[in-house]
């Protein structure tokens, strides 16, 4: 055999990592000269700016409930105007001395509203619990029982209020919504037609009108001499709007539900209102709940609404603080941005939790 | 054996479907029936006992009040019915621009979301979480708020050029009316005319011989060219009105109110915000494949964005979309909280100094009702012929 | 599968049960204020020295004390009284559905409000006019010399509509910027918005006293554009009620004409020889039969916030933070408009 001498080609360069930052780097920010010009200005800008917000929020900011202070170092924040009127802010015009009750009150609420979140907690007993705790809070707040004083609802303000009319008006607002939405796919004429007539006309007007009408017109259509406090007409005004617009949402989800699970039903022998509850409802709300926690988020902010009807809620009751202290009004932006932080906590919150429900019900669909 | 049908009986008994459905609809009218009946006898016996006057004669009464900005010129000789047009002018100015600016910056935030710069995903990401989660009307107040206290103050604006801003609002020359504008106007007309005629013969052309021809810039370049022409021939009027410095405040131009501005600048971010993620829904209910193929033809991402993905997405976008126009329209509604005088903050006046509460409530709903309903109706419709067609 | 839907209907059913409140008496308001124990007042969601409330929830004000003075001579108690904060487009339709028994909200006499909303008017506790505030730094002295300029002002009040008569009598084309809420109305015009704002001469005052980081620098027109008479208002339907609320009011500012005050009311009531003082005091008459309370209703609302003098001084008189003269409000016999009917 001839011996031929083994000749090595020449060593090849490692192969590019295509994991670790570097590589995330040069895919996301730097993939092509456009994209790299984009991430050179935007991360320019956000280097100049961010730190002066930061400063602005955090670093340079006063922490005291000093105005005078404030306004010596007019540099940063005045977080001030917070740790002096959190609690006219948080709780309204409850009596100071009996604000342990809202605080309670509201810690049982949002208990509620994230024990309804974990799937360990849904059971049949989940629902009288529910109705457990909201009249226990209702109580609570209102006191004339067990020795607590009597607070009436004009007294009630602050976060407290706007949970309460949040989570009362989705919780009365769902069964009228489900009936609404099966009416308006009803074969049956006239339900069909004033369930589209009602949906409608709700979903025409803004919330607004449906407040003033609620705070103007409710105590005229009443029978001579009955009065009805304001709180039961805004929440009455609040639910009916909210069932208008969630009867729209579980109305889709009973469109996407095909026909053939309505026919085997039928095949089955199953009445119209078994067929509902036991086959089509179940499927149907599964896939709405994304679209029914929208709803929750939006009446949850709607209730700020309430504050043109002179309810002071988180939003009123901000401007019922600072309003008359001419001391502390020019920092109104901090308390502003105070309620905006509240706000935020708990709608992304509650859309983060949305999402995840959403990937759950959609483990089946996803690539 | 030929097949017998069973006869077809209708009868009067609770076993059949057809007769029970006739006795719940007359449950249900009946009762409705009787619920209105109650609401309105109770409304007229509380109106009558409390002599409290109605009807809707009050319309034609002098209004007595004057209007800080209007569309249309407004005088308070003028009645009631005129100053709620002219709030809902007011409303439509708002409302309109609010929904052409919220579409451009919805769809660019949408569809930024794609982007495959991390920088631009995460800042659209962020804007689209703050702005949705706060609500609208903290929103309004706090643009409102950073409008009048950290804008100058009226005597020192800030100016450029001729365009002066300031707590006042913002400034700026405007053309003054004259024979030769409406000219132009007539000129742009036809160079729309003319853009639409062009691009058929292009579709045209392009359908038989498969040569591009330029679809946008082109029929552009017409409409502009048009209405220059236009301007010209009516006599190239160019005066301006222009805004100068006054003793107290600036005068002359045309200008926006910090209420106009601040309302119009929070309604677009908030909606935008909800339109942004309508896009994206939109644009993810296509297909994986689609944009798979588009990669195999050789198509860069914008052309994939603008030929392939956007015109498919629209079936689902449109929709929701719509819902979110008419929530912006119903939103400025929220104007009444920062003084911008819209048709819910006339009604308000209105009821104050008539005392018909119920007429003036029942015309504002009807008003955004009537928007609403034949804006849904167009939808019911679109949506009937894009669905997917069921048996 | 439970339906947790009924119980909650339930349990929003019996709420609702607790909150309607009993009904009233078909325009026997005296009667379903003693039953309820409490007379409830509409009045201002905050007014410095007409109605506001402090932040532990007590209320003071002008308009406050008539609604004690009420209290007092109905109930026999000042305290016995519901505050309603109302603001400027609730009021009247709270009035009329029934959900206050009487308005004392720094509220103007008008036909219209007469006419058209079914109100009574009871009696004048403060003579007003509409005014201008501005800027010491905007240099104007009159406000003649507005023109063309903004001018913030609350929706919903006598004031849109006077300043659109002053502005074109005088052809000065203001341009109103019209806020939901007094606060806004005094935000914008203290940020700087307009440039003059708008409302009654006391709500001036009371706005620069408590609003203003330096109240020197504003200052209030001396035109007085209209005029405003103010006084608590009641609905149409019941007479009794209506004359009880007027009476008190000329009890109280008859009791200033004849001297009685709270401090010495029992003592000359012991002691008075004068058959007016007598009168008032019921030491004689009992004038208070022919209004359906007792005798002593002077007295006890004499008790519980003095007479019509004292209550001015305290609230809003020269040497309360409003500093406002008594000028229009002083009595007949000193060059004012306050001419109390005779109780007798």
């Amino acid at each position: 055999m001839n011996a031929k001498t083994f000749q090595p080609i020449a060593p090849r360069p490692a192969p590019v990592r295509t994991d670790g930052p570097v590589a995330w780097a040069r895919r996301n920010l730097f993939s092509d000269w456009k994209t790299s010009l984009a991430t050179l200005v935007i991360g320019g800008l956000l280097l100049w700016y961010l730190p002066q917000l930061l400063n602005w929020a955090l670093f340079t900011a006063m922490w005291k409930p000093d105005a005078e202070a404030c306004r010596a170092d007019a540099v940063g924040a005045c977080w001030g105007v917070v740790t002096e009127k959190y609690r006219l802010i948080i709780f309204g015009r409850y009596p100071f001395e009996e604000q342990w009750r809202p605080l309670v009150a509201t810690l049982l609420m949002v208990g509620l509203l994230v024990a309804s979140c974990v799937r360990y907690f849904w059971k049949p007993w989940l629902a009288a619990l529910w109705v457990a705790v909201l009249a226990l809070s209702f109580a609570l707040m209102y006191g004339n029982v067990a020795g607590l004083s009597l607070v009436e609802t004009d007294r009630w303000g602050g976060l407290p209020l706007t949970i309460l009319l949040a989570s009362l008006s989705i919780v009365m607002a769902f069964p009228i919504a489900l009936v609404v939405a099966l009416g308006r796919r009803s074969h049956l004429p006239a339900i069909r037609s004033f369930c589209t007539i009602y949906v409608e006309l709700v979903r025409g007007v803004p919330l607004i009108s449906v407040l003033f009408m609620a705070s103007f017109m409710f105590p005229l259509f009443m029978p001579h001499g009955l009065t009805i406090d304001v709180l039961i007409r805004v929440l009455v005004g609040i639910t009916l709007f909210a069932a208008a617009y969630m009867a729209e949402v579980i109305r889709g989800g009973l469109q996407a539900i095909p026909k053939g699970q309505v026919e085997a039903a039928a095949t089955l022998g199953l009445s119209y209102w078994q067929t509902q509850f036991k086959i089509v409802l179940p499927q149907a709300l599964a896939m709405v709940v994304p679209g029914i926690m929208n709803n929750f988020i939006s009446i949850f902010k709607d209730t700020s609404l309430v504050t043109i009807v002179s309810l002071y809620e988180l939003t009123g009751s901000l401007g019922l603080a600072l309003n008359s202290d001419a001391d502390w009004r020019p920092y109104k932006i901090e308390g502003y941005l105070f309620i905006a932080l509240i706000y935020f906590t708990f709608c992304f919150a509650m859309s983060r939790y949305s999402l995840w429900v959403e990937k759950q019900v959609n483990k089946s669909k996803l690539r | 054996m030929t097949p017998t049908t069973p006869p077809r009986k209708k009868h009067w008994s609770w076993r059949s479907q057809a007769f029970r459905g006739l006795v719940y609809q007359a449950l249900a009218l009946g009762l409705i029936g009787l619920m209105v009946w109650f609401l309105v006898h109770n409304t007229t016996e509380n109106m009558r006992i409390r002599g409290i006057q109605s009807g809707f004669d009050f319309l034609s009464q002098p209004a007595g009040f004057d209007i800080g900005e209007s569309v249309i010129a407004f005088d308070s000789s003028e009645s009631y019915f005129k100053a709620l047009l002219t709030g809902l002018g007011n409303t439509l100015r708002v409302a309109i621009l609010g929904i052409l600016l919220t579409t451009v910056l919805g769809t660019l935030l949408g569809v930024g979301r794609f982007s495959r710069n991390a920088l631009v995903r995460g800042m659209c990401s962020a804007y689209v979480e703050f702005f949705r989660n706060v609500p609208v009307l903290l929103q309004l107040l706090m643009w409102y708020l950073a409008m009048t206290e950290y804008l100058p103050d009226t005597l020192e604006p800030i100016q450029i050029g001729s365009f002066f801003l300031s707590k006042g609002g913002l400034s700026f020359p405007a053309p003054v009316w004259a024979p030769g504008f409406a000219w132009a106007i007539w000129g742009l007309v036809a160079g729309v005319a003319l853009a639409w005629l062009y691009r058929h013969w292009a579709h045209g052309r392009f359908e038989a011989t498969g040569q591009v021809r330029s679809l946008f810039w082109v029929p552009l370049g017409i409409v502009l060219v048009m209405g220059a022409l236009g301007w010209l021939a009516g006599g190239a009027p160019s005066e301006f009105n222009v805004p100068f410095k006054g003793e107290f405040a600036v005068e002359g131009g045309s200008s926006l109110t910090p209420e106009f501005i601040s309302l119009l600048i929070g309604l677009t971010v908030y909606t935008a915000a909800f339109v942004a993620e309508v896009v994206r829904a939109g644009i993810q209910s296509v297909a994986r494949g689609q944009s798979e193929a588009a990669a195999a033809l050789g198509l860069s991402k914008g052309q994939e964005m603008r030929l392939v993905m956007l015109p498919q997405a629209l079936r689902v976008i449109i929709p929701p979309m719509t819902n979110q126009f008419l929530n912006l329209t119903k939103n400025s509604s929220l104007a009444v909280a920062i003084g911008y005088p819209d048709v819910v903050s006339i009604s308000n006046t209105a009821i104050n100094q008539t005392g018909r509460a119920v007429e003036c409530i029942s015309i504002v709903m009807l008003i955004y009702l009537t928007t609403s309903l034949s804006t849904s109706a167009l939808m019911g419709w679109y949506n009937k012929r894009a669905a997917i067609q069921e048996r | 599968m439970a339906f947790p839907s009924f119980k909650l209907a339930a349990v929003a059913l019996a709420a609702v049960g607790t909150l309607a409140s009993a009904p009233a008496f078909a325009g026997k308001t005296l009667d379903a204020i003693k039953a309820r124990g409490q007379v409830v007042c509409g009045v201002n969601t905050g007014l410095a020295g007409f109605s506001a409330a402090d932040s532990s929830g007590k209320w003071t004000g002008l308009d406050v004390d008539i609604c004690r003075a009420i209290a007092a001579a109905t109930l026999g108690d000042a305290e016995k009284v519901k505050y309603v904060p109302l603001n400027a487009q609730q009021r009247f339709t709270a009035l009329q559905s029934g959900e206050v028994d009487v308005l004392s909200r720094n509220t103007t006499f008008t036909l219209n409000r007469d006419g058209a909303l079914g109100l009574h008017m009871t009696a004048v506790t403060y003579y007003d006019g509409q005014g201008f505030m501005v800027p010491v730094k905007s240099k104007i002295k009159s406000a003649k010399q507005l023109k063309g300029q903004t001018v913030c002002v609350q929706s919903g009040t006598t004031t849109e509509k006077n300043m659109t008569d002053f502005s074109k009598a005088n052809a000065l084309g203001l341009k109103p910027v019209v806020f939901e809420k007094v606060e806004a109305a005094t935000g914008a015009y203290f940020a700087g918005r307009c440039v003059a704002y708008t409302t009654d001469a006391s709500g001036l005052a009371s706005v620069r006293n408590k609003e203003a980081k330096v109240p020197a620098d504003h200052v209030i027109l001396p035109e007085l554009i209209s005029k405003e008479p103010l006084g608590p208002m009641v609905r149409r339907g019941d007479d009794e009620w209506f004359a009880i609320v007027k009476w008190v009011i000329h009890g109280l500012v008859e009791s200033e004409e004849y001297g009685l005050t709270q401090s010495n009311v029992l003592a000359e009531k012991a002691k008075s020889t004068d058959p007016v003082v007598q009168r008032i005091t019921g030491a004689t008459e009992d004038t208070g039969k022919n209004l359906g309370l007792d005798r002593d209703w002077m007295v006890r609302a004499l008790q519980a916030t003095g007479n019509y003098g004292e209550i001015f001084e305290r609230n809003v008189g020269p040497k309360s933070p409003l500093a406002l003269p008594r000028a229009m409000n002083n009595q007949w016999n000193k060059g004012g408009l306050m001419y109390a009917y005779p109780v007798r």
